[in-house]
């Protein structure tokens, strides 16, 4: 009996072991390869790498493309996360409000650029500011509020506006989505309470709604920080893969794919792709123990 | 008598003034609402109008109104883009890619929730801590291992690796522990049934809501993917739909409703099918997003 139990619990083995070799195959050691790479230089060709040591490393820390590419990262992700945070609690109060009509129809409107491919709507963004013919042109010359056609991509807080606000717009139906849900968590007598004692929207807002939804706001600013760090697809499609004006909309992604896949730079390309790891996995160390910290007092 | 007659009207103004005063706060609430709404999709109508539209028009004026070239714009994109192509490489990738995620994925989990071998906890925890890790980390590796197992340029680089879904995984684990008893497995193994029989007779018909709802979102990422299908292909014929309307942009520069009319195509279908599945769509993040 008992020799049969452990055969059985040893099919567990079995059953996880398609993941686990894709898992090794495809991320882990994709990851060990490129952190093996980063100490050579190599063309990507079937030249065998050569190993530089830390020759590498040093360039990368000296990098001002790098570091402009992580300050580029991090300024257009707050211009995102920000306001993102901001309207996806607003709406969600908003629309948790039960006597409320057509609840279905917008969330299913702010939601939608979230579902949609990232390389159309970069795309679809690069001809709307198009210079000078894009429709945004058009329509703010209609509108009189510019006189003559304005170029986004030649100034660097238009074009970095420009793919924060398309962000923006792609992510705040989402929270708003994600917030709702912990408002419904929040159990009603925590409400009604309130209510009780007299207290208004707002202090409710502050006091109630706000404190209980803090573990939610964490865990997006977490998962958004993971995406945003790793931003590619709309600013390289929007700025045609330079990061322009002046690569001050070039992300770290974008950087590493240039060098390694555009300039055949490999050895250097894997060392920027550990710079990057090492940033994420310092983040999210970072995130994890104000996490702890807060379910500590839960 | 008297006065309880005034304070009772007092109380019906009341009332009736803050009645007033809710409605006049719900009507602001709903021009900042539809205010937004129109915000919101008006990139998209403008997407549909221009593509309708002659690329001079376009260029010179503001349009709000469909106009008569869609069929004229749709030859010239289709003179130079295979977009029907591309959406045939883009069902074929994330069909299978979801189809594998979903059979693997719901295994790993099972496998995790049922069985109690060594290192269960651990090789969990090493599943949880890749959902930490962005694919584009190890992206140059990820290339050399494609290259050397010949799957550059393949449509099973962009298959395979979507067995390694951790988001997935955790989930369907979490609604195995929940839903799938453990005298259900006991007795079908008394009825002399093997463990895969359990796993593909029983266990899955118990689970299929969570394999669905994972699954959509598996289909999802697949069809949205642009980083690595950029990466390992190179052959045209077997672009995908976000690679070829990237592409369109560089094709017809100028050419503004060809590439109207490309763009529309990418995401028209995705509008269409989120009108039918919003419900299972908006339900299953906030099962992945909040714990209760």
């Amino acid at each position: 009996m008992f020799s049969k139990k452990i055969r059985k619990d040893s099919y567990g083995y079995i059953f996880i072991l398609p993941f686990f070799i894709i898992l090794a195959t495809f991320i882990i050691y994709p990851i060990l390869y490129s952190i093996a790479i980063s100490f050579t230089k190599w063309d990507g060709s079937i030249i065998p790498p050569e190993f530089i040591g830390l020759n590498n490393y040093r360039r990368l820390v000296g990098d001002a493309f790098f570091l402009r590419s992580i300050r580029n990262t991090w300024i257009m992700w707050l211009g995102c996360i920000i306001p993102q945070m901001i309207f996806g609690l607003g709406l969600a109060v908003i629309l948790s409000e039960k006597k409320l009509k057509g609840k279905g129809f917008f969330r299913w409107v702010y939601y939608l650029p979230n579902i949609v491919t990232m390389a159309s709507v970069g795309t679809l963004v690069f001809f709307l500011i198009n210079w000078p013919h894009g429709s945004i042109n058009r329509m703010l010359m209609t509108f009189g509020i510019i006189n003559e056609p304005y170029n986004f991509l030649q100034s660097t807080l238009a074009a970095r506006a420009t793919i924060s606000i398309t962000l923006w717009w792609m992510w705040f139906g989402y929270s708003m989505i994600i917030f709702m849900a912990g408002i419904k968590a929040i159990p009603e007598e925590y409400f009604e309470a309130a209510r009780v004692d007299g207290a208004n929207k707002w202090q409710i807002f502050w006091n109630i709604t706000l404190p209980c939804l803090r573990p939610i706001i964490l865990y997006q600013v977490v998962t958004s920080v993971i995406g945003g760090l790793t931003m590619f697809d709309v600013p390289y499609i929007v700025t045609e893969a330079r990061g322009g004006p002046q690569t001050t909309t070039l992300t770290m992604v974008m950087y590493l794919y240039n060098t390694t896949f555009a300039n055949y730079n490999f050895g250097y390309g894997a060392t920027i792709g550990v710079g990057l790891f090492v940033l994420v996995m310092i983040f999210v160390a970072i995130a994890f123990k104000i996490i702890n910290k807060n379910a500590a007092y839960d | 008598m008297d006065s309880s007659l005034v304070k009772e009207k007092k109380f019906i103004k009341d009332k009736t003034t803050q009645k007033n005063k809710a409605k006049l706060s719900n009507i602001t609430l709903y021009i900042i609402l539809m205010g937004l709404a129109v915000l919101t999709f008006l990139p998209f109508y403008i997407m549909m109008i221009n593509a309708t539209r002659t690329s001079n028009e376009i260029a010179t004026q503001l349009n709000f109104l469909p106009g008569s070239a869609l069929i004229d714009n749709y030859r010239r994109m289709r003179s130079a883009v295979d977009i029907w192509q591309g959406f045939k490489n883009s069902l074929i990738i994330s069909i299978s890619s979801t189809a594998l995620a979903a059979y693997c994925g719901a295994l790993t989990a099972y496998g995790f929730a049922k069985y109690k071998f060594k290192g269960n906890k651990v090789l969990f925890w090493v599943v949880l801590g890749t959902m930490m890790f962005p694919a584009q980390l190890g992206l140059i590796g990820f290339f050399r291992v494609c290259s050397a197992l010949n799957l550059i340029n393949n449509r099973l680089a962009l298959i395979l690796p979507a067995i390694a879904n951790a988001n997935l995984v955790f989930f369907v684990k979490l609604y195995i522990d929940a839903a799938v008893p453990n005298e259900v497995i006991e007795s079908a193994r008394i009825d002399g049934c093997s463990e895969f029989m359990i796993f593909n007779k029983i266990v899955i018909p118990m689970i299929i809501p969570s394999i669905a709802t994972m699954s959509i979102f598996a289909f999802i990422q697949s069809w949205n993917n642009y980083l690595i299908p950029l990466v390992v292909l190179y052959d045209e014929s077997k672009y995908t739909v976000p690679i070829l309307t990237a592409m369109a942009k560089g094709v017809y520069r100028t050419d503004f409703g060809a590439v109207y009319v490309a763009v529309a195509l990418s995401i028209v279908p995705i509008m269409i099918a989120f009108l039918f599945c919003s419900k299972y769509i908006i339900g299953g993040l906030t099962a992945g997003a909040v714990k209760e």
